[in-house]
């Protein structure tokens, strides 16, 4: 019998992984069931009382995994307190008393290609380095394509006329890229869906609501999270912008750092820690030509913290309306939709009067 | 002359040796802020936001403690202080934070980043500059800073390994410094712990040598630099005190993972975990505080009768 590797979710991004990992070794490639109330459940159990929301719903994500005979973990690492999960995660399953090998692809903060591919060859000892860069950069495509229609999506969504036609499509075209198997018909295939989500009948008025979604990213990029608040924002005829995604938080990030210190000089000097200044950023530059700005996180994440008073002064000296939302496990969904609606009331009224 | 005022809040608990030494070669005059009170308290609780951790709160109230008694109010930012390292990203935001908070307030900044190449003697030398010194004037100074600083932490430390020989009851007690020596946060429990007579153990006053081979024995992949001080100190001192009392500010986001991490470590000894939100009653913490001693000393008679 094949063994399972398994990973946890965020958003959609678990079909460009499962691509990699399925090219990359010979196992059985399962992501984690997904994420339900039960998930957050089970991870709020055996978590840190005072940890941020994202552990849970990560370590809620590999016990069921493990529960359906996974016996490979693989977690991804990263900043701030990311950088931190792993090791206490596999801690904690291992006192629960699950057998398994865990793999961090990123150590240290950096991704470096030879530490990568170190750690894929002990997997699949027949592995070559031509093999893994190439799968890799496709990969990084993938990636960089989905979010690239993503943000086609958002702009559209709020106004489609044959209700779901978007999320069809998009599904269809997360199929086409899978068996996608070089970079060409990659792009191609790309280019096609491409064409197709602009023909899509929208309905859209010339000055419709805009709004820019902005905050910490594992809110951020899982709906489960944030309680699907773009698709509730799309409910309400509201067109989306939101910058972190996968590709932000690669390789955009880096690329932009010293840009977004020259145009926040005004509010800060240094960086703030993980998203912090580009929050900042954001709302600056969002505050030229969209209605409102919401801000989520989880409760008690502390680079957000930090920014939240520059963000709200910011937001104040611009004279554009922000909603800050606080993730916990014990939100209400209820809560939510009521502060959203008035949010939406306000930057109606708000258009009307101009 | 010119004064320059430290707030007596996070990082000061650190640097204050090394500040105080730097100022007092180049002849510039300090102020302190009050110690935490209630005032400060409310003061920071007013002027920060509803999520920002207890210490951070304390940090602003002392900040508007200063204002209007100096013509400075030293605010440093830290990134990264060691290799490969991290700190909690309040430091990270700390400089932006306080600008952003007061409106005309005149800051005197310098800032620690290893990633970029910017250490602590570049910091000290900007500082310099900014207050019109030669940077050779400031390298001395630093310098002399530097092994003062050095010179009484290590004091610190052989006092404490002289406390680790004596037989009284004794007890680690684990914290960031900025909680444990904090008026309000740590002074009630060390006072209480004082007044019973326990000889109290400090995790800041591990030896600074053993801190790193200390650390990876729990942990390997912690990159909080000032984390890595409590976990270690749990680590070496765990088979050494009765008792082990871990103070942490709510909500600390380094803390809520590594401190997790620590106390699986610790299976022979109790361990007390107090988590300080709300400061306007400590009954609470007394309260278990007492009990925790009660054990304590229950346990050490049971081994003593064992032991004849």
């Amino acid at each position: 019998m094949k063994r399972i590797i398994s990973f946890p979710h965020l958003g959609n991004y678990y079909i460009p992984v499962k691509y990699l990992l399925e090219k990359l070794t010979d196992f059985e490639v399962r992501q984690s069931p997904p994420i339900t109330k039960k998930t957050l459940e089970l991870g709020e159990k055996y978590s840190p009382n005072d940890v941020c929301i994202p552990f849970k719903y990560n370590l809620g994500n590999f016990i069921e995994s493990l529960d359906k005979g996974a016996s490979i973990l693989v977690q991804a690492g990263g900043g701030c307190r990311y950088r931190y999960y792993a090791e206490v995660q596999e801690k904690i399953l291992r006192d629960l008393g699950y057998e398994f090998s865990f793999i961090k692809l990123i150590s240290k903060d950096k991704m470096r290609v030879k530490e990568t591919y170190n750690i894929f060859k002990k997997l699949n000892s027949k592995l070559s380095l031509y093999k893994f860069i190439n799968t890799f950069i496709i990969t990084l495509f993938f990636i960089y394509y989905m979010d690239k229609i993503d943000v086609i999506i958002r702009k559209r969504i709020g106004f489609e006329v044959d209700k779901n036609s978007f999320i069809n499509l998009r599904e269809k075209m997360y199929k086409d890229f899978y068996n996608c198997n070089n970079l060409t018909t990659l792009t191609i295939c790309y280019f096609k869906y491409r064409k197709k989500f602009k023909k899509l009948k929208i309905d859209k008025p010339k000055n419709c609501l805009k709004v820019g979604i902005i905050g910490e990213l594992y809110t951020s990029m899982e709906p489960f999270s944030s309680y699907f608040l773009e698709s509730e924002l799309a409910k309400m005829n509201i067109e989306l912008k939101r910058y972190t995604d996968l590709s932000y938080l690669l390789w955009k990030k880096k690329l932009t750092t010293k840009h977004m210190l020259r145009k926040t000089k005004h509010y800060c000097k240094y960086t703030l820690g993980a998203d912090g200044l580009d929050n900042v950023y954001r709302t600056i530059k969002l505050a030229k030509k969209y209605d409102g700005i919401i801000h989520t996180k989880p409760f008690g994440c502390t680079p957000e913290v930090g920014a939240i008073p520059i963000i709200k002064k910011v937001a104040k000296d611009k004279n554009i309306p922000i909603i800050f939302f606080s993730y916990d496990s014990e939100t209400s969904n209820e809560g939510i939709i009521t502060r959203l609606e008035a949010f939406y009331d306000l930057i109606k009224y708000r258009k009307e009067k101009k | 002359m010119k004064k320059i005022g430290i707030p007596k809040a996070l990082l000061y608990y650190y640097y204050n040796d090394l500040w105080i030494y730097f100022f007092k070669y180049l002849k510039l005059n300090v102020v302190y802020s009050n110690q935490s009170n209630k005032k400060i308290l409310s003061d920071g609780e007013r002027l920060a936001q509803d999520e920002a951790c207890l210490s951070l709160k304390l940090y602003l109230g002392h900040v508007k403690d200063l204002i209007n008694r100096c013509d400075y109010i030293l605010v440093p930012r830290l990134y990264s202080v060691k290799k490969n390292e991290g700190v909690c990203t309040n430091f990270n935001a700390l400089y932006d934070l306080v600008n952003n908070t007061f409106d005309n307030i005149n800051i005197l900044n310098y800032n620690i980043d290893l990633t970029k190449n910017e250490n602590e003697l570049l910091g000290f030398l900007n500082l310099g500059k900014e207050l019109g010194f030669s940077y050779i004037n400031s390298y001395i100074a630093y310098k002399f800073a530097k092994e003062k600083s050095l010179e009484n932490r290590i004091r610190r430390e052989e006092k404490q390994k002289y406390n680790l020989t004596t037989n009284n009851t004794k007890i680690l007690v684990a914290a960031h410094p900025y909680n444990l020596y904090d008026e309000l946060v740590g002074k009630p429990i060390i006072d209480y712990l004082e007044d019973e007579n326990i000889t109290i153990i400090y995790s800041d006053r591990i030896n600074h040598k053993i801190i790193d081979s200390e650390c990876e024995k729990i942990s390997t992949d912690i990159h909080w630099t000032h984390s890595k001080e409590v976990m270690a100190s749990i680590n070496y001192y765990k088979d050494k005190v009765d008792g082990i009392i871990i103070i942490s500010a709510f909500p600390c986001g380094p803390d809520s993972l590594a401190n997790h991490l620590a106390i699986r470590e610790v299976k022979n000894i109790p361990v007390l975990k107090l988590i300080m939100e709300d400061l306007n009653s400590d009954i609470g913490i007394l309260t278990r505080l007492e009990s925790f001693i009660d054990i304590l000393k229950q346990k050490k008679e049971e081994n003593y009768e064992k032991n004849n």
